[in-house]
């Protein structure tokens, strides 16, 4: 079931081969629901072993697109290889045991009140007809790798969600899947404990080596745990690549707006100020990442250009171990040709430089 | 109350609870699969078929539709080839039945659809097939309703029983009419009334004990 299988018969033409590593792999994917396209041609691959984030806002097709990955909802057209072997295709009855393969979180733990955690935890390998002492003892294993050996015993109603999501978890576990799908699995907890979830997911993702694909809708989450983020946007997968990178520079607008909630942004007292006139002084952005920012920029360009400069607004973070910093710089008094020689030296150095506009007086 | 009248107060205590007791049990047989058959059937369930989720739903309505005291008396055929007979304690229990089923499939539908929808995603999420739904799912979630519906089934049943005596089924209804109302026997209306309130506050006692015992979900 999990061989390399060379891709299926439905269009030569546009299927290659899948690569040995790739988990998942998804080909133009297109699913509509009436007049609206909630997959409009998508195509990812989720390499084994890395985080896959994907993020978008409500109605961006996030819940479709990780439904099509375990055949709970099939596409119209396009291709889904799961461990090189496509499923879109496949009966109910071909995908059930597919499905044991691919363990899957959910934001509302959808675990049974009728049975006792445990139960829960090992109901993946009652499904697969295993021995109940086997049963047991792997859900008492996984009880304890999150954390809630003490509450085998006890019914779901009585835990807080944090501990239903650790539930949650551990019965996506159960039977040992070489992928886990992750639905908006801290959006109904609180901040703290979605830290915690968070890093629990890290901690079996780098113990076990299991491949995580996750979709949300906070970038905090994309921050934490993913390797790689894809944004998706009506249907679209609008920009993909490393988190930091996409942190340090994202193309798409909405993007921009999904960091916003993170990232340094102009204070708006300031930026409601701004004009295109030349005033007292001008407002500019330096990104930063990586190399870029490692450097000491700012001292660099007080020693090596004329004329002072301010910071008004700004930070560095640390994304993946890489820093990822925004600077909002004043200029007093400078002129068009100053500027242009300014932004020239930043550029040299790395950074990216926009000229946000002026304001009439000191801010 | 002389000896006699007691005796078959006694006897009467054990027709009704037999008329009740074989026919919810058929009730029960029959009409939770008849209701899981309902929610599996109908739009965007398990087994989703329209065609038998009507058929089954127009079947239904219209075995409820018919008063019961209609049904027992059209039904006497059937009753003759089941039992061979269509008089006694024995011969009301088809037509109780078939009252019931119809009756408890639907009050166990209305529990079986309140499931949460996300648990059954979750199922099928583990590679669960229809059959894991409803065993390790449907049922076990809805248990408490299946079990509070079926208490009520019960004492709708010890009510329906009463009429019973029309086809000479005897019974607690049967009695306190001959005797109680007929008769004039004030006492053994008394005592049969006393008798049924007791039996009916009692299986819902158990009902409900049994529900408590069973509902974990908060």
């Amino acid at each position: 079931m999990n061989q390399h299988v060379t891709a299926g018969p439905a269009d030569p033409a546009r299927v290659e081969p899948t690569e040995r590593e790739d988990v998942v792999r998804l080909v133009d994917l297109k699913r509509r629901f009436g007049a609206t396209a909630a997959l409009d041609g998508v195509s990812l691959t989720v390499k084994k072993g890395e985080i896959l984030g994907i993020i978008g806002r409500s109605g961006a097709g996030k819940s479709t697109l990780i439904r099509c990955l375990n055949g709970l909802e099939r596409p119209d057209s396009g291709a889904v290889f799961i461990e090189g072997r496509e499923i879109s295709r496949l009966g109910e009855r071909e995908l059930q045991p597919l499905r044991r393969r691919i363990g899957m979180v959910f934001q509302h733990f959808n675990l049974l009140s009728a049975k006792t955690v445990e139960d829960n935890v090992a109901l993946p390998l009652k499904i697969e007809g295993r021995p109940r002492a086997e049963r047991m003892a792997r859900a008492a294993e996984l009880l304890q790798l999150v954390g809630l050996s003490e509450k085998a015993k006890a019914y779901p109603v009585s835990l807080s969600g944090g501990q239903k999501q650790r539930v949650g978890i551990a019965r996506a576990l159960a039977a040992g899947p070489a992928l886990l799908l992750s639905d908006e699995a801290t959006s109904a907890l609180d901040p703290e404990t979605t830290r915690s979830i968070l890093a629990l997911l890290k901690d079996i993702n780098s113990r076990l080596g299991l491949t995580i694909l996750l979709i949300t809708h906070e970038m905090e989450v994309i921050r934490s745990i993913a390797d790689r983020v894809a944004v998706i946007d009506a249907g679209r997968i609008v920009e993909q690549g490393a988190v930091w990178q996409v942190f340090a520079n994202p193309k798409s607008e909405v993007t921009r707006s999904l960091l916003g909630g993170i990232r340094p942004q102009l204070p708006p007292e300031i930026a409601g100020r701004l004009g295109a006139d030349e005033g007292a002084e001008t407002i500019v952005r330096i990104d930063v990442a990586g190399e870029a920012a490692r450097r000491p920029l700012l001292s660099e360009l007080s020693a090596g250009m004329p004329g002072p400069f301010r910071l008004v607004h700004g930070g560095i973070d640390h994304v993946q171990q890489q820093p990822v910093g925004t600077l909002f710089v004043a200029f007093p008094g400078a002129n068009a040709a100053h500027l242009a020689a300014v932004i020239a030296f930043l550029k040299d150095r790395g950074a990216r430089v926009e000229v946000l506009g002026h304001v009439a007086g000191p801010v | 109350m002389s000896p006699v009248l007691f005796e078959l107060l006694l006897r009467s205590i054990w027709e009704t609870v037999l008329m009740t007791g074989a026919s919810g049990l058929i009730s029960l047989v029959f009409g939770l699969p008849l209701g899981l058959a309902l929610v599996a059937a109908d739009r965007g369930g398990i087994a989703e078929s329209l065609w038998v989720n009507r058929g089954l739903g127009a079947i239904i309505n219209g075995f409820r539709s018919v008063p019961f005291i209609i049904l027992l008396v059209a039904l006497i055929p059937v009753t003759r080839l089941i039992v061979g007979t269509s008089i006694g304690t024995w011969a009301a229990i088809v037509p109780l039945s078939i009252a019931a089923t119809p009756y408890y499939a639907r009050i166990a539908e209305v529990s079986l659809r309140e499931v949460d929808h996300g648990l059954i995603e979750a199922a099928r999420a583990m590679g669960g097939n229809r059959w894991t739904i409803i065993r390790e799912v449907l049922v076990p979630e809805a248990l408490p309703g299946i079990v509070a519906g079926f208490t009520v089934t019960l004492v709708t049943l010890v009510g329906a029983s009463a009429m019973a005596g029309a086809i000479g089924a005897g019974g607690l209804g049967d009695l306190a009419i001959r005797y109680g109302y007929q008769r004039f026997e004030t006492s053994v209306m008394v005592a049969v009334v006393i008798v049924l309130i007791v039996l009916v506050c009692g299986i819902q006692w158990i009902g409900d004990r049994l529900v408590a015992r069973l509902d974990h979900r908060g």
